[in-house]
């Protein structure tokens, strides 16, 4: 006589099977924006920036309010020391202590790049989450620097977003994304990041060492090195003026 | 004996007058081309060295290697010392420094913002040093539209359509956006000391012309430079020295892997002058061949015209025992006093109308709205002393080449059947 197995244990090993397969692309998404975003934050960090004669730091602080609002202040070298930018929404200020003038940086000057680093403006001013920029597709799996990583295939939603597609790897345990090649329209890969390091920062893990290199240049490219974070910080609004560039 | 001729010339017009006319008009074309040929090469090696390639540019490798993107963060350093020991060793040339920069120029309003902003390309040179061969180089007097030239650190001149299209007055601040050598951002303010038109489209779209030490400063440029022009004193371009002294310049640091090391190019080794100026060559002697060749055809059909009429003529020359060669001579000698006074009245007025184009010139800036060639908007010949005597070259040769190929037909005359032909 053949016992039967109770119901039960077949509907656990189906929602075992499920649990195996590999989650959505929009659900890792999902978790990446959620791990690094937050409501505001106050960030320390240095460029180091290798140009083909010399490397140079440069030094800055930066208040982040949620995706439209970003102050930052540049506090070494001392050329640089003193000049601010501003960016709320889709516009971009600068202050130069220097001319005691405040600038819109718009056009083509979006595309230059900041402080000479292997960063665009344009760079500077994505900051909106990835989830609502790209549709993503779960291309693979792949071990990067002996983590277990998903690879995602990300396509543009939108049509002003600076990089048509990107190609991401994302750290399966702690959802921080370890290497990523942004891609233009035509397909050529215009810049890749790569995470040399990372840590936990209250309860979140952070990417604290990242490589940045515009491939159409040469060069060793730039080295970006978060020095202090601080999520949910307290960071009054007057700080998201164009008064306070001039402070 | 050339008196006879003359005479028979000038007493039949239809001998003289056609065949005159053709000469000149051939002549005068081939003058009037060759000057205005001669006006363009000449324009278009003035305005490249004067605003671009010097006579010699010296860069550093890497920046040769991408000098259309104007790498200054790949410029010349230790400019000052190295243009001294250029001086030394060149002292027949005229050396001076420059930087190109691009960026934007930003006009504020009244409170400080930003009122108007285009992207800018800028050129840096020493305007400002006693003595410095840039502001005659420039031809700043000439070009100045408004204004003046810069007199004092700060100023700047503004392309006059330029200016207009940012409504920037004389006396308002600029703030120039760029970048660093390290590749910083560079943000410094100019007033706008006077504003320029040098007609040449290349440098009038969206040009700025400032000071090199003002430039320096505001790009983190010490003792740097982009490029060092260098000009042969009496600013005519001599391909063959510029090229031995490149050829020269260069072995000497052929050994030095520096990618920073200096390079220097002549002017035709430049971005693709050399095939521009053979083209140029080549046009010119293409034109000299069609019009010859076309002169030709034409006088060999009015010498053939000229047979058939005056076959009865000849018939009773060789009749009354005139030989054919003789004959034959007399004809070649007819054409090339034809074709000598053709070519000094087709001269004269060739070299009259290459005056006027010279000293007024042809306006054709609309043709010239994206063009990336330093040559000038107004088109203008120029009288060369070899254009005096070049209009002799088909003058002469077309007028000898058709008398002598028409007059062959006088050996294929017969002496047996003269009577019959004539009809005696």
């Amino acid at each position: 006589m053949i016992k039967r197995r109770p119901a039960w244990i077949l509907v656990a090993l189906a929602l075992c099977l499920a649990g195996a397969q590999a989650p959505s692309g929009d659900w890792i998404l999902q978790k990446v924006d959620e791990n690094f975003g937050s409501d505001n934050k106050i960030v320390h960090s240095r460029m180091i920036i290798h140009g083909r004669r010399a490397s140079r730091t440069v030094e800055a602080r930066s208040w982040i309010q949620g995706e439209k609002k970003s102050f930052t202040e540049y506090l070494a070298p001392p050329r640089e020391a003193g000049t601010k930018m501003l960016k709320l929404g889709d516009q971009l200020w600068t202050f130069s202590p220097s001319t005691d003038r405040t600038i819109l940086i718009s056009g083509h000057m979006l595309r230059q790049s900041v402080m000479g680093s292997d960063l665009s403006y344009e760079d500077f001013m994505e900051d909106r989450k990835l989830m609502d920029l790209y549709a993503a597709r779960v291309e693979g799996e792949e071990a990067l620097e002996g983590r277990p990583c998903w690879v995602l295939e990300l396509t543009a939603k939108a049509e002003d977003v600076a990089y048509n597609s990107r190609k991401v790897w994302v750290d399966k345990e702690r959802f921080v994304t370890l290497k990523e090649d942004l891609f233009a329209k035509s397909g050529r890969l215009l810049k890749r990041t790569e995470v040399k390091d990372v840590a936990l920062a209250e309860g979140r893990w952070i990417a604290k060492r990242v490589v940045f290199k515009d491939m159409l240049k040469t060069g060793e490219g730039t080295e970006f090195l978060l020095d202090e974070i601080r999520f949910n910080a307290e960071i009054p609004d007057y700080i998201f003026s164009k008064a306070s560039l001039k402070k | 004996m050339i008196r006879f001729l003359f005479k028979g010339l000038m007493r039949d017009r239809s001998r003289s007058l056609f065949p005159v006319l053709t000469v000149v008009i051939g002549v005068m074309l081939t003058v009037f081309v060759t000057n205005w040929i001669n006006g363009f090469e000449f324009d278009f090696i003035d305005s490249s060295a004067r605003f671009n390639t010097g006579h010699v540019r010296i860069m550093s490798r890497a920046y040769a290697r991408e000098a259309d993107q104007v790498p200054n963060d790949l410029a010349l350093v230790g400019v000052g010392s190295l243009t001294d020991r250029l001086r030394e060793q060149y002292p027949g040339l005229i050396w001076v420094s420059r930087i190109r920069f691009g960026g934007l120029l930003d006009i504020p309003d009244a409170a400080g913002e930003t009122r108007e902003q285009e992207p800018v390309t800028g050129l840096a040179v020493d305007l400002l040093s006693t003595g410095s061969p840039e502001p005659g180089i420039f031809k700043l007097d000439e070009v100045l539209v408004r204004g003046r030239t810069p007199r004092r650190a700060g100023e700047i001149l503004v392309g006059e359509d330029f200016s207009r299209r940012l409504n920037v007055q004389l006396g308002d601040t600029a703030t120039l956006i760029g970048v660093t050598m390290a590749g910083g951002l560079a943000v410094a303010n100019f007033t706008v000391a006077g504003t320029i038109r040098f007609g040449v489209e290349a440098m009038d779209r969206g040009a700025i012309i400032a000071d090199i030490a003002d430039i320096r400063a505001a790009l983190d440029m010490e003792d740097a430079a982009g490029e060092i022009l260098g000009f042969f004193g009496d600013f005519i371009y001599r391909d063959p020295q510029a090229r031995e002294m490149a050829a020269r310049f260069n072995s000497r640091r052929a050994g030095d892997a520096d990618e920073f090391a200096p390079v220097m190019e002549a002017l035709a080794g430049q971005a693709g002058m050399g095939d521009l100026l053979a083209m140029v060559g080549m046009f010119s002697g293409m034109v000299l061949m069609v019009f010859i060749g076309i002169m030709s055809i034409v006088l060999w059909n009015a010498g053939l015209m000229g047979s058939l009429r005056r076959y009865g003529e000849i018939g009773v020359r060789l009749a009354m025992g005139e030989t054919k060669s003789h004959i034959y001579a007399t004809l070649i000698g007819e054409s090339l006093m034809i074709g000598a006074l053709g070519t000094l009245i087709g001269t004269a007025v060739g070299l009259a109308a290459s005056y006027y184009l010279q000293v007024h010139g042809l306006n054709i800036g609309f043709m010239m709205k994206n063009a990336s060639l330093y040559a000038s908007n107004v088109l203008r010949a120029k009288v060369s002393p070899a254009s005096f005597g070049i209009g002799f070259i088909p003058g002469l040769a077309a007028t000898f080449l058709g008398a002598a190929i028409s007059g062959l037909g006088i050996y294929r005359r017969q002496t047996a059947r003269l009577m019959k032909e004539l009809e005696i």
